[in-house]
């Protein structure tokens, strides 16, 4: 087993022409690509104030020019290049807290809808309580007991992401460890952690990379009113969320200082979206083609 | 012959907040190289459990096997440690279980679910799995097995992916091949058609073959011997052909006598009247007393005794005059 879904064949399945989704991709490759360049490709250095040049509209407006592409904020700094760096940022903290909680949340989830009984009673409460904890105040209480950092943003994004994740794949394994395959399976003298391994997470492997790629999007939302907060990534180094913050005291005067940077964030949410939607669909067996399989 | 299988006085229970249901209780039987046996019996009689016993795959808690052994191949399966029993689950016992649709794993090819049991059976080049899956799929008839391979299950029709299932559960060549309830969900057509395919399969390979069903007419159809089981017990046991001639339990007469019959026309058939009992009460005679018909005095206070009535032939009952009175078993 593991042929019918190997990194090669999900890779194939992404370059085979036809109906996958252009736009999402594409998008979603940009960004990747600015997250790798980073400064490199940035017009200015994203901290280099220009005091002269603070509040530059961008350049369709009267007194914008080309120079400034999306306008300049309260210290002269270009926009543009501030949100070019600071994609790193948020694409290392959703990448980061997403495997980190991700990998946590599934081992969780599989083990607690396998076994079920006082394994599952312990383990989904411990999830109910995690998530009926408001985050923001545990990344409040993390930042100032340890002072807010990446790392700290990341964990605090893991210890609710997990409890997420735990859910989701218990409920996939509850339905699927009914089915007569891993009964089969047993009778054929699998150990419970091949079965649960082998058997049952390649059946929750498309649920959980939909969940995956929605969570993106969530991610870094939540990095953002973190750094809005001020519990999030400290400065000066750019970061979307906080540029929305701070940026949040001119939106009558200089609205495109918090504007930009907040489209950036629905972009990358609105492309992982459209990413996973489409991801479900070409990653599950059922809804091919008769014939089409392979 | 050479015996196989030897079940001696099973006993599984569970231990339930209610009580202890005595799922099975106190089970023997044997079965020989490339016999096939049946176990019939209603909802609940305990033939799954008694199933699931010889995997030992009861599910601990609440059930348990308290007492009894189970030999095969004069290995006594319940003294084996856990390791030792997942290699005899996967090289000497296999299973068919009753529902095809959800006996296949969906996100995998059958090619590659097939090759997963060949690999079970030996070790060495996997160059030549592709083509023993392909050998498998035509042992069981697939037409154009190499198409389909790399089909998804869910392309497959019911009776299709049962021929393949019991491919896979052929592939790893067990010596018992334990078969429950393999045609309940099957339309009629192919029930006949999976069986015929399942006896020429044991015919050819000389598995041992325990078929449990409720469903006379398999056993009729498959097995050379059969067990009869009510509340979790086998009440009678015997050649197929003399169950059927001369049932000697009034419970399996009952049910003869609850069988369409072609030459006869009735209006209506016989049942037996009542339930089984609950099995989480303790029965202090014959479980079947209620419904009996013959029943004398002592059935309901005495555990009625094993008597055998003809050689290979046993019941389990009080009223052993009626049967050697008349030739014709009780009817």
């Amino acid at each position: 087993m593991g042929m019918s879904l190997s990194p090669f064949r999900l890779f194939s399945k992404l370059l085979k022409p036809g109906r996958y989704p252009i736009v999402p991709i594409g998008v979603i490759l940009i960004f990747i690509f600015l997250a790798v360049m980073g400064q490199s490709i940035a017009p200015y250095p994203a901290n280099q104030m220009d005091l002269p040049a603070r509040f530059v509209p961008p350049f369709w407006q009267d007194s914008g020019s080309m120079k400034h592409v999306l306008g300049t904020d309260d210290m002269g700094r270009d926009i543009l290049s501030r949100i070019i760096v600071g994609t790193r940022v948020s694409f290392i903290v959703s990448l980061l807290s997403l495997t980190l909680g991700g990998v946590l949340g599934t081992a969780i989830g599989i083990v607690s809808g396998y076994y079920g009984g006082r394994i599952d009673s312990i383990l989904m409460r411990t999830a109910d309580a995690t998530l009926a904890f408001p985050i923001i105040l545990l990344a409040m209480l993390m930042a100032v007991a340890l002072g807010p950092s990446l790392q700290n943003v990341v964990i605090s994004l893991s210890i609710v992401l997990w409890a997420r994740y735990a859910r989701v794949v218990r409920g996939e394994v509850l339905s699927y460890k009914e089915y007569d395959f891993v009964a089969l399976a047993r009778v054929a003298g699998a150990s419970g952690f091949r079965i649960m391994w082998k058997h049952l997470f390649p059946n929750i492997r498309s649920t959980l990379l939909v969940l995956l790629t929605l969570q993106v999007g969530w991610v870094i939302i939540v990095e953002a009113s973190l750094s809005f907060i001020g519990a999030g990534i400290p400065g000066p180094d750019p970061v979307w969320g906080s540029m929305i913050s701070k940026g949040r005291n001119y939106v009558t005067t200089a609205w495109w200082i918090p504007f930009f940077p907040g489209v950036a964030v629905a972009i990358v949410c609105l492309s992982f979206n459209m990413f996973g939607d489409w991801l479900r669909e070409a990653l599950d067996p059922r809804m091919r083609q008769v014939g089409g399989g392979g | 012959m050479d015996e196989l299988l030897r079940v001696k006085n099973l006993k599984t229970h569970f231990f339930t907040k209610y009580g202890v249901v005595k799922a099975v209780d106190g089970v023997s039987f044997s079965l020989n190289k490339g016999e096939t046996f049946g176990i019939v019996g209603e909802s609940g009689c305990g033939k799954s459990i008694t199933a699931l016993s010889i995997l030992r795959l009861i599910q601990e808690p609440p059930g348990r096997i308290v007492d009894g052994e189970i030999f095969l191949e004069g290995q006594d399966l319940l003294k084996l440690d856990k390791k030792q029993m997942r290699r005899v689950r996967g090289k000497k016992i296999s299973m068919i279980l009753q529902d095809p649709l959800s006996s296949l794993n969906p996100v995998f090819t059958i090619g590659s679910q097939l090759i997963e049991a060949i690999r079970i059976e030996n070790h060495t080049k996997p160059s030549g799995y592709w083509e023993k899956a392909r050998k498998l799929l035509e042992m069981v008839q697939i037409p154009s097995p190499a198409v389909r391979l790399k089909n998804w299950p869910h392309q497959l029709s019911g009776g299709m992916r049962q021929r393949i299932v019991g491919a896979i559960s052929l592939a790893s060549k067990p010596q018992l091949l334990i078969a429950d309830e393999p045609t309940t969900a099957l339309d009629a057509t192919i029930q006949v058609q999976f069986l015929r395919l399942l006896r020429e399969l044991q015919e050819k390979t000389q598995v041992g073959l325990i078929i449990i069903t409720h469903d006379f007419g398999i056993i009729a159809r498959m097995c050379q011997r059969a067990a009869v089981m009510y509340a979790g017990k086998i009440v009678e046991i015997g050649p197929v052909k003399e169950l059927f001639d001369r049932p000697a339990h009034p419970y399996t007469a009952g049910l003869m006598r609850s069988l369409p019959k072609l030459e006869e026309t009735v209006e209506r058939l016989v049942s037996i009247p009542g339930q089984p009992p609950p099995l989480d009460v303790e029965i202090k005679g014959c479980g079947f007393y209620d419904r009996c018909d013959v029943g004398l005095e002592l059935c309901a206070n005495k555990k009625p005794p094993v008597v055998n009535i003809n050689p290979g032939h046993e019941v389990r009952c009080w009223n052993t005059q009626r049967i050697e009175k008349g030739s014709k078993g009780c009817q």
